[in-house]
């Protein structure tokens, strides 16, 4: 049994539904996954206890609305302690998560809300295009046409050059994981689909399809960390974090050594993996960044589940479904379960938090001990990785 | 001596517009900045010289953009993909002159500087293509 040192500990949770949320400002969607943290969590007085907030939010151009770091604060009850919004594309909070550890471990608060939101379903999809491909590279990929599914496209095809992977296994990850989000009530779409259906959906850049593609979805989600001393005082079933990493790499995917791998993944995985004294065999589940299917493959790579060159067999075996020997994306995923891109990273700590509290119902990893959270921003150029450990 | 332009990403595009593809040499370590950098991400010098580079290389990746972002609609579907050029330097562009099935990793192409235009307001940079 693993038993790394907690570096912090999660003591509480919560999630918006993630979907169409009509009607609904990012400010006030955030106020629903603040208030299922603070009544989870019945001995927590919010106003004394939470001494700093760090929140994840990519676009101020869906609302015309910056500055949102103090506008969640006060619309989650928490006017006057310090706020800090973290951008960092898709990766915002699992980077805001990172922040909230440093906050923590440097003594300046003891107990931080870390969490994230996205509204987007408001704007049209050629505006949520234009948004998103503003994490990539102006001067050398936007301004020549690349879009943001035509990046993943460009390591998809590199990656099926170099190791012969093929559509249908990254096809694969899309029906695993609507499996997966077919079996949490909060997921965005919660059907499953089949392979065909993946195969005969619109190329949107090849070889990637639309059912290759991560959703277009409204959400907000926040986990709440304390010193670990201080965990057991609020709650009897914290989760510790053991692990944490963050890395950079160039902006343009051009600039880089390898188109098949992360080089900010692999950074990232290792300082947490070293950090927890954990090696990747010992993870039993873990969330990844599947903003594209294929960019699932390549995580389990970089992560280390499998060698590289060989995530298209893994997902193929049935490796990384509910009931294989990693489950990957129980909640759906990006896929599945939908990605607000500021909500993405603290809504994986918030399906570690279910999992290894024995709370994920009908899609529950039985046994799970260790979990591991991947969240990237834009291609790459942001990653960061958190490892879980259950309460013991 | 005449002055030397800036080591910058719009001078990089305004030699463009001259028909040269132009890189930048650090005169300390020695490492080729394609674009230029105002500050050698390896040795941290701001000493460069400019080096005329070849446009010739071959394809490394490539993919056909079939949802195109709005100012590029009207050319949709389009092959885009990252050159090495011949001295190892990447770049991506999109690819013209071409049918879709004769595209092929490893292939030959050249940097064209024959601008392919969308409209846009900034910035007002010729835009290269690569062909076979
Ligand atoms: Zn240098």
């Amino acid at each position: 049994m693993v038993n790394a040192k907690p570096l912090v500990s999660i003591i509480s949770a919560g999630m918006s539904k993630f979907g169409k949320h009509d009607g609904l400002l990012t400010r006030e969607l955030f106020a629903i996954a603040a208030a299922e943290a603070f009544s989870r969590c019945p001995k927590l007085q919010p106003k004394q206890d939470i001494k700093a907030m760090f929140i994840g939010h990519m676009g101020e151009a869906y609302e015309h609305q910056g500055h949102t770091g103090s506008t969640l604060a006060d619309w989650a009850g928490l006017a006057g302690i310090p706020a800090t919004r973290t951008e960092a594309a898709c990766g915002s909070s699992g980077v805001a998560l990172r922040s909230g550890i440093y906050a923590v471990l440097s003594g300046l608060a003891d107990m931080v809300i870390v969490g994230g939101v996205e509204k987007m379903t408001h704007r049209t999809t050629a505006e949520v295009t234009e948004y998103l491909a503003m994490a990539s590279d102006y001067p050398f990929e936007q301004f020549h046409g690349i879009t943001f599914p035509g990046l993943f496209a460009l390591m998809a095809n590199a990656h099926m050059h170099a190791y012969g992977t093929t559509e249908e296994q990254i096809g694969m990850v899309a029906v695993k994981n609507h499996y997966h989000g077919s079996l949490n009530p909060k997921a965005h779409m919660q059907k499953e689909i089949t392979l065909q259906n993946v195969m005969g959906s619109k190329y949107v850049a090849w070889p990637l399809k639309l059912y290759d593609c991560s959703l277009i979805t409204d959400g907000a989600s926040c986990i709440i960390i304390t010193k670990p001393e201080l965990a057991k005082k609020y709650t009897d079933q914290p989760v510790h974090i053991v692990g944490t990493g963050q890395a950079s790499d160039t902006i343009g995917l051009y600039e880089r050594k390898t188109l098949t791998s992360l080089q900010s993944t692999k950074l990232a995985a290792k300082t947490a993996y070293e950090m927890a004294g954990v090696t990747p065999d010992q993870i039993n589940l873990a969330e990844v960044h599947d903003c594209f299917t294929f960019a699932e493959i390549m995580h389990y790579e970089d992560l280390g589940f499998c060698k590289e060159g060989e995530g298209g067999k893994l997902v193929e075996r049935g490796e990384t479904r509910l009931g294989g020997h990693i489950p990957v994306n129980t909640s759906g995923g990006l896929k599945s379960k939908g990605h607000p891109v500021g909500a993405t990273g603290t809504a994986q700590a918030y399906e570690m938090y279910l999992q290894l509290t024995d709370q994920a119902e009908k899609r529950q990893v039985k046994d799970a001990q260790i979990g591991l959270t991947q969240n990237i921003g834009g291609s790459g150029a942001t990653a960061a990785v958190h490892i879980y450990r259950r309460d013991q | 001596m005449s002055t030397v332009e800036p080591f910058t990403i719009e001078q990089f595009y305004k030699f463009l517009q001259q028909g040269k593809l132009m890189a930048s040499k650090c005169q300390k370590c020695g490492k080729i900045h394609l674009p230029p950098r105002p500050l050698c991400d390896n040795c941290y010098s701001q000493q460069f010289s400019w080096i005329q580079v070849s446009g010739k290389g071959k394809l490394v990746t490539y993919t056909i953009i079939n949802v195109a972002p709005a100012q590029f609609q009207a050319l949709a579907p389009y092959a885009v993909g990252i050159v090495e050029l011949e001295n190892g330097q990447k770049i991506p562009g999109m690819i013209q002159d071409i049918a879709r099935e004769q595209l092929k990793i490893g292939m030959a192409l050249t940097l064209d500087f024959g601008t392919c235009s969308a409209p846009q307001q900034w910035p007002a940079w010729p835009r290269y293509c690569f062909k076979p």
